[in-house]
């Protein structure tokens, strides 16, 4: 039940993404050039997901157990550092440069493009690079 | 604004927060794609439980295409990038995402929707560099 449930919620993120744009870099990009022409839709994906997704955390944050009677795992860091800062900066100069974030580049790895899947490699690589750096 | 999709991305978005909110709610996790992609690459002494839901959630991602193919034309996802823009654009998403703890899904979506201050300080940088990288890329170089 658990597992059909957590595949379930990837999938339907993943026709979200699909759905709203997400997972066309030329979308994002266009969503990104201010100065361009200027295509406003991606600020419609975020509202979407927020407008719901509130209320399921309004409950999250007030108990200990979901409804399956799992725990709750939400992050505990609340101050601001120097990394939040940096690693989201070169996040955000990355998700222009490809028109890529990290869900969309799984996405369309699944719907098999080539690109997606260079992507997908050299973010696994940044990923193990700062797991070597950080945390040994 | 000639591609102004405001309907389908505004129900593509609800249907991202039914899926945090489904995570959440029942698994008590939060849809954080960067922080569970990087999660599945560490190898050292995790329980099985420490794979399975993250694996689940991402196999899930990756059958997205397919199941949506079987009933509408999937909409193609222009790449304009080049091999070695893509390769630079992944290793700075990879490192930045793990430095900064999270990307548009964690931050952007749950963190925003739990009305975390760290999560509104990190959309805020990361949108901030996609706008400024995107007039360079587009404008200026």
């Amino acid at each position: 039940m658990k597992n059909i449930i957590t595949f379930s919620a990837g999938l339907i993120f993943g026709l979200g993404l699909i759905i709203s744009g997400m997972t066309n870099p030329t979308k994002v990009i266009g969503f990104l050039d201010l100065a361009g022409k200027w295509d406003p839709s991606l600020a419609f994906v975020m509202l979407g997901a927020i407008v719901v997704a509130f209320f399921a955390f309004r409950r999250a944050e007030a108990k200990t157990l979901t409804l399956l009677d799992e725990p709750i795992d939400l992050p505990a860091k609340t101050h601001m550092t120097k990394e939040l800062v940096i690693g989201s900066m070169l996040f955000g100069a990355g998700w222009a440069l490809a028109g890529f974030c990290p869900g969309p580049a799984i996405v369309a790895l699944g719907a098999g493009y080539e690109k997606a899947l260079i992507f997908v490699i050299a973010m696994l690589v940044g990923m193990a690079a700062h797991e070597y750096l950080y945390k040994k | 604004m000639e591609n102004f999709t405001p309907i389908q991305s505004l129900i593509g978005g609800l249907l991202i927060g039914v899926s945090a909110s489904i995570l959440i709610l029942f698994i008590g996790k939060i849809a954080g794609i960067s922080g569970i992609v990087a999660s599945l690459l560490q190898f050292k002494n995790k329980p099985k439980e420490h794979y399975i839901w993250r694996g689940l959630f991402i196999a899930g991602l990756l059958a997205a295409s397919y199941v949506y193919k079987a009933f509408a034309p999937l909409p193609v996802s222009e790449i304009s990038a080049s091999t070695s823009t893509l390769i630079i654009a992944g290793l700075l998403v990879g490192f930045g995402t793990q430095m900064g703890s999270g990307c548009t899904s964690g931050h952007g979506v749950c963190g925003l929707s739990r009305l975390s201050l760290r999560s509104l300080v990190a959309t805020m940088c990361f949108m901030f560099t996609g706008f400024v990288v995107c007039y360079l890329m587009l404008h200026v170089v």
